[in-house]
């Protein structure tokens, strides 16, 4: 008997070598007939329409790539491990800035119903702004491509840690409060030993739901300020009409998102507990 | 009026409102004194809960102070020990932090091995030194009452608040924990002030069980002497020959008299009666009198 985790496996193993069959078999160029002009052979055959790469091409690709990641050879041809480093100095630089004033400043909403109703509207209003709208204000005031990216990271994953820091501080179960009363800890100590621990999970899940937004949002960003980073290396590639490597650092965004929610989820783990 | 080592005075609760203020509580007077065990018995909404909150510090009387040591007890404080009826742990601590919790901020300046040392000799005293290291998701009702108990004797409180500890738990595991309540309560001579709703257990534990009539307007009306030795176990109790006379006297108090004596407007602020119904001949007529009385 297979287990259920067994099959899963097996299911999703043969819709991958399905979806790549599909994909490979539809995008192979004709097969050489005799009698190519020299015209034609030079040009890549007969064939003149553009296709997408077929699966075999990009894999090939891709192990080049993974094989020396972190090559150097000019502004315009840097390895895939730079361009992913790049990128996440970025996200986890304004991801950590955002951090450090979102929390705090949850817990003062959350524990505060006047500062709570005051600072509403402004997050109500902030909030739902595209994070790349900011970008030429940005740009006009820190005069500056990198920390302009930064500061759009950081404009884009506070909400969410804002949010979930404030619910959960304000919901803090009332008994745990009364515990804390009643052996007289003061307000620091009660943030921290009965507040902190009982708000973790809800306050994780906003870090979650922000670094998951900021890897969305570094692509855009990196593709408008250009120079370094995997959102300019895919539209670089575009440009060099590279689908090899724009395929392949497609999927390079994917697997490292992949990776930030996983390392996230793990630290939710330790940090949860059943009431 | 002699000096209790807790003294209430004049102690009342008004919620006000538009239409007409709630009064759920006035003219209490409770005295307790050192190493006394008192309960508290009353219906639903008579208050009783809001005393014990005011005497934690949590909530603000509207009328009313509470001496306790000579000195007025106001806020919350750890002289003032209390245990929740829905046990109120932290969750993502250990039975052994949860209780190490509350020592360490009693004794602030102690060292990790006497606080623990100190945490699990009470966690011991609860018959839970098997389950020191296990959170309360994974221990039972009646374990995690345990847990709570022994947070509240470690910290050697002078005046320990009960709020109907044992209301959540079932029949066999409430009789097992208020025999562990009995003996850590003569081990340690704390004093003790507790809620409950059960006749039975007030008899089985308290020095005196006082009375509370129907809220609003709730005052605590007597205040029943349980004459019956100690040391007193579940077992050998009810074979006291003042065992049913007390039992019948705080049962018929709370069907029919707690009623009656309600909102009555000239017993506000009246002394509370003390009774000792095991000398009490036939408590019947205590009743019609009441009854008179009303009338």
């Amino acid at each position: 008997m297979a287990s259920l985790n067994m099959k899963a496996t097996l299911l999703s193993l043969l819709l991958l070598l399905v979806g790549l069959g599909i994909w490979e078999a539809m995008n192979q160029a004709p097969s050489a007939t005799a009698g190519l002009s020299e015209y034609e052979l030079m040009m890549g055959g007969a064939d003149q329409e553009a296709r997408v790469p077929p699966p075999s091409q990009v894999f090939s690709h891709a192990w080049d790539e993974l094989s020396d990641p972190f090559y150097d050879a000019g502004p315009n041809d840097k390895g895939i491990g730079i361009q992913l480093a790049y990128s996440l100095y970025r996200v986890l630089t304004g991801y950590l800035a955002a951090a450090l004033i979102a929390i705090p400043l949850g817990f003062v909403i959350g524990m505060s119903p006047l500062m709570h109703k005051a600072l509403n509207p402004f997050i109500q209003v902030l909030r739902p702004i595209s994070p790349l709208a900011w970008m030429p204000l940005a740009l006009f005031i820190i005069r500056d491509s990198e920390g302009s990216a930064i500061f759009v990271i950081f404009i884009c994953s506070i909400w969410p840690m804002l949010i979930n820091t404030a619910f959960g501080v304000a919901n803090v179960r009332t008994d745990w409060i009364k515990v804390a009363r009643t052996h007289e800890l003061s307000p620091l100590k009660t943030a921290f030993l009965v507040i902190l621990p009982a708000a973790a999970p809800t306050i994780l899940t906003g870090m979650r739901i922000s670094i998951g937004i900021a890897w969305l949002v570094i692509v855009a960003a990196e593709m408008l300020v250009g120079g370094t980073g995997i959102g300019y290396y895919v539209w670089n590639e575009w440009n060099n009409l590279d689908l090899n490597s724009v395929i392949f650092s497609i999927l390079m965004i994917g697997i490292v998102g992949m990776l930030l929610d996983m390392t996230l989820a793990a630290v939710t783990k330790l940090v949860q507990y059943e009431d | 009026m002699s000096r209790h080592f807790v003294s209430i005075e004049g102690l009342s609760k008004v919620y006000p409102s538009k239409e007409q203020d709630l009064v759920v509580f006035e003219g209490a007077n409770i005295g307790i004194d050192k190493g006394e065990f008192v309960c508290i018995i009353g219906h639903s909404g008579c208050g009783k809960s809001t005393i014990l909150n005011v005497m934690a510090g949590l909530e603000t009387p509207t009328t009313g102070t509470m001496i306790m040591d000579n000195k007025e007890a106001s806020g919350p404080s750890l002289d003032r020990g209390v245990v929740f009826q829905n046990y109120s742990l932290l969750p993502w601590l250990t039975a052994l932090q949860n209780v190490s919790f509350g020592v360490k901020a009693r004794w602030p300046a102690w060292n990790k091995t006497k606080v623990d040392a100190h945490s699990s000799h009470f966690l011991e005293m609860v018959g839970l030194s098997g389950a020191l290291h296990r959170k309360p998701s994974e221990l039972s009702g009646g374990m995690c009452q345990r847990v709570s108990i022994a947070r509240a004797f470690a910290t050697s409180p002078k005046l320990l608040l009960l709020d109907e500890p044992f209301g959540a738990l079932d029949a066999l595991t409430r009789g097992v924990i208020q025999d562990e309540l009995l003996k850590i309560w003569s081990e340690t001579q704390q004093t003790v002030f507790m809620i409950t709703h059960d006749v039975d257990e007030a008899i089985l534990l308290a020095d005196r069980v006082l009375l509370m009539t129907n809220g609003p307007h709730a005052r605590v009306a007597e205040s029943v002497k349980i004459n019956i030795p100690r040391p007193r176990n579940r077992a050998n109790i009810i074979e006291d020959p003042a065992y049913y006379k007390i039992r019948n006297y705080l049962v018929n108090f709370l069907v029919k008299r707690s009623g009656q004596l309600s909102g009555s407007a000239g017993q506000v602020g009246g002394a509370t009666q003390e009774v000792d119904p095991s000398v009490e001949i036939n408590p019947q007529s205590e009743q019609s009198a009441a009854l008179k009385a009303v009338i």
